[in-house]
């Protein structure tokens, strides 16, 4: 099919933030977004792409290291694509679709 | 050795408990496959079954769910029946058909491990142990606090300063005589662990941090136990049934341990207790009632096999967030994972040997970067002479929702989370906030306070920076209050609210 009129057209999807990884992000637990459908590079917009623009884009606090450690989501954050754990569905490789829900959720110790 | 022949290799050279826990986890096997072909048969047994009034709902149950509370049962564990009143204590349960009479003795036969009798574990405990659970294990080492009591139900003001383990039992017990309560008044640690775990068919994990949570999870996987895994902060829970089934069986893959999901502990500085963070009752709570059905789920052979169905395509993971609509949310994540340290070099080892918890999770040290003569005590706070001019200024650099609770009286409010996020902003409406106080008299002098004394450290240091780029903050900075609120209440104010 016509990939430039896909692009053109953006990738709207649904980001969720919960167990307190909200507070890094304006305090707003949904954020619906508009990505563009290809990267800089022409290929589709996966994950590595949504997490470096939520750093870039979204993120309203300055400490990075709350949610991103070495180029990718912190130890202690489950990252759901439409509810199920991104290792599931390829991880910084799953390229998103139009729609897609993702969600971050910070992992609780308390008791 | 001649009658050994055909023993398999592994079992060779395991000792007599663990062979006493193999001969245990094959008996409950067993009955397990004795509930499923019974359970299979009328099903598969011919059109006849199928066919027959389909329109009368009661005979058909009885034609799926044969005497499964009574004549059915001959192997000898089921030879045992209840005492008089057991029947009527739980007799609401008892006749749900996904208990029965053999689920009854189920319940009576298991023993479950309660680790951590805080938010969680109390309500846990206290759905166990009405319900009929035969032995409840209670581990905690600490004593109860009164700041316990807004969610931990099982203990009362009466018994604060006791041993949690205590005031448990004391609590279970009034509730039900029936059953046994083992007490464990100490943490759990590497040396103790496995040996605490082995005990027991299920263990709750009901702890209140990462090194913990960690510990109970390899220490399962080692004893070979499913573990109900529930955590809680603020305004949400999460809840989770780990290693189960702790060994793989015909018909399904051992399930995930802890470390099978989350490999790698969280940062330190990422973590939040209930003690900085706050919980709520309720959200607490409800994750804990939660535990105590999982626990029953596992225990219960008849409502097992529903479970085992729903989590065929992964682990389920629940979420719950209290001001969230809709409140639960159920996710799905992987399985066990094929290099995890605890399921493989753990596991075959049977031993935690001396592993270092506090040093894998890293601890969040306190703050210390002030040196001593930027750090003032409270009393020498106290003594300044209003003869030597004003005291300082004190800046409480809490959130705003704790100095509402309480606050040193003519001191001013710019939260640590403001200064961190823009300090030119925060330090801005400091000046302002001084100015229309009537302190007219600049340059004045400033000092930060908090609730410990580690934030208030951050804060001069933000403050010393912003400082040298904005000529516009007269202030001079005297430094922070050693110890905070804590040490004021120690030193100066025993009536300030330790809250
Ligand atoms: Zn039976
Ligand atoms: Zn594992």
């Amino acid at each position: 099919m016509d990939t430039d009129s896909k692009s053109a057209q953006g990738l709207p999807i649904v980001v969720e933030f919960s167990g307190g990884l909200e507070l890094l992000f304006s305090n707003q637990r949904k954020h619906k977004l508009s990505l563009p459908s290809r990267d800089g590079k022409g290929h589709a917009t996966n994950m590595a792409y949504l997490v470096r623009y939520l750093c870039d884009n979204l993120m309203s606090d300055a400490r990075q290291d709350m949610f991103v450690v070495d180029d990718t989501v912190r130890p202690g954050v489950l990252v759901l694509i439409n509810d199920a754990d991104w290792e599931l569905e390829g991880e910084h490789q799953y390229e998103l679709k139009k729609n897609d829900n993702v969600l971050f959720v910070s992992t609780l110790h308390g008791g | 050795m001649a009658e050994l022949q055909g023993l398999p290799e592994e079992y060779r050279d395991m000792s007599l408990e663990e062979l006493h826990r193999e001969i245990r986890r094959m008996e409950q096997l067993i009955r397990l496959l004795k509930d499923k072909v019974e359970l299979s048969e009328p099903r598969t047994s011919g059109p006849d079954t199928q066919d027959v009034d389909l329109h009368s709902t009661q005979k058909t149950e009885t034609q799926t769910l044969p005497c499964r509370t009574n004549t059915a049962r001959k192997e000898p564990g089921c030879t045992r029946s209840l005492k008089v009143q057991e029947y009527k204590r739980y007799g609401r349960q008892m006749i749900m058909p996904e208990v029965g009479l053999s689920g009854q003795l189920a319940l009576k036969k298991a023993r479950v491990l309660i680790v951590g009798l805080g938010g969680l574990g109390s309500p846990a405990a206290a759905y166990l142990a009405a319900a009929g659970i035969g032995t409840i294990g209670l581990v905690d080492g600490d004593k109860v606090e009164l700041s316990n009591l807004h969610r931990q139900i099982i203990h009362t003001a009466d018994n604060e300063g006791m041993e949690k383990v205590d005031s448990a039992r004391k609590f279970l017990h009034s509730l039900n005589k029936e059953i046994k309560l083992v007490a464990h008044p100490y943490h759990l640690s590497s040396k103790n662990a496995v040996e605490t775990l082995e005990e027991y068919d299920v263990v709750l994990d009901c702890t209140d941090r990462p090194a913990t949570r960690y510990l109970v999870s390899d220490a399962a996987v080692i004893a070979k136990i499913p573990l109900v895994h529930g955590s809680a902060l603020q305004t949400e829970g999460q809840l989770m049934v780990l290693n189960n089934p702790p060994i793989a069986t015909a018909s399904k893959k051992k399930g995930p341990c802890y470390r099978c999901i989350w490999p790698k502990p969280p940062p330190p500085q990422s973590i939040l207790t209930c003690g900085e963070g706050g919980i709520l009752g309720p959200v607490v709570g409800v994750i804990g009632v939660l535990m105590a059905m999982e626990t029953m789920k596992i225990l219960l052979p008849a409502l097992r096999t529903n479970a085992d169905e729903s989590t065929r395509k992964g682990t389920p993971f629940l979420l719950y967030s209290a001001y969230l609509n809709p409140s639960f949310k159920s996710v799905t994540m992987r399985g066990a994972r094929e290099n995890c340290l605890a399921c493989t070099t753990m596991a075959n080892g049977r031993t935690l040997k001396n592993y270092g918890y506090d040093t894998f999770c890293g601890l969040s040290c306190p703050v210390n970067i002030l040196p001593p003569d930027e750090r003032m005590e409270p009393k020498a706070y106290r003594s300044i002479s209003p003869t030597s001019g004003p005291a300082p200024i004190l800046v409480d650099v809490r959130e705003n929702t704790q100095y509402n609770i309480c606050h040193i009286e003519n001191s001013i409010n710019i939260p640590w989370s403001t200064i961190r996020e823009d300090p030119a902003d925060a330090f801005q409406s400091m000046n302002k906030h001084i100015q229309h106080n009537g302190s007219s008299q600049v340059p004045c002098e400033i000092c930060f306070i908090c609730r410990f004394g580690n934030d208030s450290q951050l804060a001069v240091r933000r403050f010393r920076e912003q400082q040298q780029k904005d000529s516009g903050l007269k202030f001079t900075c005297k430094g922070d209050i050693r110890g905070g609120l804590k040490a004021w209440r120690e030193q100066v104010d025993p009536e300030f609210p330790d809250y």
